[in-house]
Parts: C-alpha cells; structure tokens; sequence
C-alpha cells in the first residue's frame, strides 16, 4: 500500500518537556485518517512539523516520500491545509483570498480563474465571491478556507478541527465536502473533537495522548478491542460503571443477572468516545 | 520566481490598500501637515538654518520623518496583525515561496506606502514652498529610506509577541528618532559627542541625504551608505529571525 504521510520516531521538545514523543504514524494514500486526542496531546504540534512550521527535535516526516526537512519546498506543493483557527486575510475578499493562495502555488492567470471559479462551485459560494471576508458567516469562511486549501488540487488535505463552532446543518455539509473530496482521489487526515465526525468520516483513526500514539485502527477495529456492546450501571450521581462486553448477547446476560430495581443500566453499543475515555481518562472534547 | 512570488504577496497588501485609498491619504497626511504647521509655520518663523529659511529647512525632515513612519507601519503593522490576528502569514509559510521572496514581499508593502506618503506630502509642500527641488539623489534617497524602514517595520513585526510589543517599539525606537534624527534641527551645530550618538539613527542620514538633495547642498554619500547599511542590517535580522521562527 502506498504511504501519503510517514513519520519515524518523531519528537518535538520545548523547554526540555516532550511533546511529541518518538511518533511513529503511517497514513496511506487517498484514506481519510482521524488523529485524535485530549488538548496538549500533541496534535497541533504534530501537524506543524507534517506541514514544515516546525522543525522535529528528533526523528523524521515524509509527505508523498518527500523529507518533511530537506525537502520542505516539494512537501509545501503536496498538502493544503485548513486550520482550527480563522487564518484568512479579512480584509480581502472571496476571491481575492484564493487567488492569493492560487498565486502563492504558481497557478497562471487562466487557471487561477477557472480554478477559483470552479471551487467557488465546489463549496456553493460563487454568489458571494466579491464579499469581503468579515461580511460572510462562519460556516461560509470555513468553506472558504476548504476551498483555498484545494486550489492548487493538494494530493494530501490536513482538515484542523474542520467543523469547530458550526452549527449541526453546517457541519453536514462539510462532512459532504470531505467526502467527495476523498472520493476525488484526496488523502484526508483531521483532528476533531466531535466523534462523531470520526466515526462517520475516517477509515483509521489514531488516538494520540501525552504526544505517544497510544491506539490505532479503524473504528470498528478500536470499538471491538474494547468490547462493542457497553453496560452502564448508573449507582446516582457521578457514580457511573463501564463494563464492556464483545457482543450484545453477553451484555444481555451480565445484565440480567443483576438484581433488579437498586440500579439504573443502560444497555448500548460502543462508540468511540468509549475507546478514548478508557484510554486516555478523558472525554474528546476535554 | 522570487520576485514574482514576492509580488504575489505584495498583491494581497495592494488590494487592501487600493480599496482604502482614499482614507490613507487623508490619515497619512495630518501627521507631516500637523508637524509642518507647528514647527515651519509656527516655531520656525523668521530662523534660518544653514543658509535656508526654517520652513525650507524643515520640509526634507519632514519627508524623511513621513518615509520613516509609513514604510516601518505599513510594513510592520501590516505584518503584525497578519500574524497574530488574522493568523493568515502561517498560510504564506506552507505555501511553497522561499523566505526571501516572502520577506520581500512583506516589506514591499511598506516601501510602496512609504513613497505614496511622501509623494502626497511633497505635492502640499511644492505648493508652499516651491523653491524646493526634487532631483534623482531626492528620490533615491527616499527610495533607500523607505526600504531600510520597511525592513526594519518586518524585523520588529517577526520579534513581535503581541500587539502591545509592536507599541513599545514605536514608543522606544520611533519616537525618540522623530524629534533626534535630524528632523527639525540641524545635527552639524550639536557637540561632536551628541552628534556621533545621532549618527548612529538611521533618520539622521535619510534627513541628512533628503536635505542636501532638496536645499542643493553637496551630497552626503557617506549618509546614503549608511542608510543602505541599515537596510542590509535589517534585512540580514530579518532572515535570522525567520529561519529562528520555525523551531
């Protein structure tokens, strides 16, 4: 199988405090891979040295076989990248804001129009293509920054927290997006503290805590490591018990062995946020 | 490709300013009118200095003092809230440019709103006082002053943490070589001590150079070379601290 990001043993260090510590990470080419993890995990570290922003203290990253270091310049031509944090230019507008970006990747004047035209489409924003920035609404400057991060038709979209502080509606429409694009042939690797997202957009997911790669595989892979069927034994107040059980079948028959009327118990399947509580000790969204 | 990269960024920091022209101008004029008013017209009336009227005497510093402020804001400032608040120059980092082009590029801005200040100036002042000349040395002068502050308005932007860092530059460097740098007085009447102290400001060349070249004195290359030596000081900081940048 063909690898789009690879990383050996990759460290980064600040003030002596490891951050990232000996990542080793293997995302192959056109999956959509979900890097998850608690705040201060690493994950934004992580995609700064995956994008060339920082340095690594140790180790190694290549991007489509390119040297995340020595061969910064060619791993830049490789990935777009939309991140958690509003980074357009709001006084520009639209489309001035992804002509820049088309400029910035060598794109000449023919193909930045029918590119930035044909994206404006893709993210159905062509009739607000002459508003500045600040005048549009979040969901749309979220599109705006996906739709920059592919002109340039990036083999590898790095999506930071993609779908933070939109709506329900909005967040649908993006996940549409992610999926096509990944269709289209794009190697897909995002954070996100909605696991929902995970579960409905990632082929693999790696759960990252205290900057070590502490789980991966796909979904399924993770829940049926842990058990797919959960009972909870709600005893009031915090007081909640998690058994996990690898089947339905013998969830029901731990379950009805208990004595009645003294507990409440839920009876469920597993999902992710289950793999990462009992993993790391905290929910995603900590 | 550098430099067409660097024009590339320098586009974006073009269309914001085309659309805000009209109130550019307004803004960056009251400063220089407000100095010329109240030191030409008003402190300096019936002085002479070095064989010129006052007011002759101070239009250059003026101009020099106007290159000085719009090309370090429109350079720095821009590239301030470039990084820290709209957080967009992390975009022009991962695009595949060198550091030089987008160093250029940055700086660029401010050298093209340096001379737009300036040029608005000089026109007002050609008005008043039409015995001023505007000769090739003038210009490039102005052009060597523009540049060394713009780099410098990208260096302290680069160092800066916060936008109140941006602040404490202008208050440290900025100011005190508005009212030392050779701007309203002459630094040739100064004991040799005090002179040497404001030679080491670049303003006091790009005064010095402005001056001569507008008044017809001999020209000071020696002060066209030190600006062009703070510009490569500049411009070498500004390198170091963005290679620094990504750790």
């Amino acid at each position: 199988m063909q690898t789009m990001i690879k990383t050996e043993h990759l460290s980064k260090e600040y003030g002596g405090k490891k951050v990232v510590d000996g990542l080793d990470l293997q995302v192959n080419l056109k999956e959509t891979f979900g890097f998850l993890g608690p705040n201060g995990a690493g994950k934004t570290t992580t995609i700064r040295m995956l994008t060339t922003l920082t340095r690594p203290t140790s180790g190694r990253v290549w991007i489509n076989g390119f040297d995340g270091v020595k061969e910064a310049t060619k791993v830049k031509g490789v990935f777009g990248i939309v991140q958690q944090h509003l980074s357009l230019n709001r006084e520009l507008s639209v489309r001035e804001n992804l002509d820049l970006h088309a400029r910035l990747h060598h794109l000449d004047k023919a193909e930045r129009k029918d590119r930035i035209d044909e994206l404006l489409d893709y993210v159905d924003l062509a009739e607000y293509s002459d508003h500045l920035i600040e005048k549009i609404s979040g969901g749309m400057k979220r599109r705006v920054m996906i739709a920059r991060a592919l002109i340039h038709r990036p083999r590898l979209l790095i999506l930071d927290e993609p779908t933070v502080g939109l709506d329900a509606q909005t967040r649908r429409r993006i996940w549409d997006l992610i999926r096509r694009m990944n269709s289209d042939g794009t190697t897909v690797f995002l954070t996100t503290h909605y696991i929902e997202e995970a579960e409905a957009l990632c082929d693999r997911v790696g759960i990252i805590h205290q900057g070590r790669m502490i789980s991966l595989g796909s979904p399924l892979e993770l829940r049926k490591r842990l058990g797919l069927a959960v009972v909870e034994r709600r005893r009031g107040g915090d007081d909640t018990e998690y058994r996990y059980f690898p089947d339905r079948g013998s969830a029901t028959e731990y379950v009805q062995s208990l004595l009645p009327g003294i507990e409440r118990i839920v009876m469920r399947e597993s999902n992710l946020e289950d793999v990462f509580v009992e993993l790391t000790g905290r929910r995603v969204s900590e | 490709m550098t430099i067409i990269d660097a024009y590339s960024i320098l586009w974006a920091d073009l269309m914001v300013l085309k659309r805000r022209m009209a109130r550019y101008l307004v803004t960056t004029l009251i400063s220089p009118l407000l100095y010329l008013v109240a030191f030409g017209w008003g402190l300096g009336r019936g002085i002479s200095v070095d064989g010129a009227s006052y007011f002759e005497f101070v239009v250059p510093g003026i101009i020099a003092l106007t290159a000085m402020n719009s090309s370090f804001n429109g350079a720095g400032t821009r590239l301030n809230v470039d990084r820290l608040f709209f957080k967009s120059f992390d975009e022009c980092l991962m695009a595949p440019v060198s550091p030089l082009s987008l160093l250029l590029g940055k700086a660029m801005i401010g050298v093209v709103r340096g001379l737009i200040s300036s040029a608005a100036f000089m026109i007002v002042a050609l008005l008043i006082a039409p015995a001023f000349s505007v000769d090739p040395l003038f210009l490039v002068s102005l052009l060597v002053t523009c540049l060394a502050f713009a780099f410098l308005g990208v260096l302290a932007a680069l160092l800066a943490k916060s936008h109140e860092d941006m602040a404490t530059f202008g208050s440290l460097i900025l100011l005190p070589m508005t009212f030392l740098g050779g701007t309203f007085f002459s630094v040739s009447q100064l004991p040799d001590a005090l002179k040497f102290a404001l030679y080491a400001l670049p303003l006091t060349h790009s005064s010095t150079c402005l001056r001569a070249a507008a008044l017809g004195q001999p020209f000071p290359w020696e002060s066209l070379l030190a600006i062009g030596s703070f510009w490569l000081v500049f411009f070498v900081g500004c390198n170091l601290v963005l290679k620094r940048a990504s750790i």
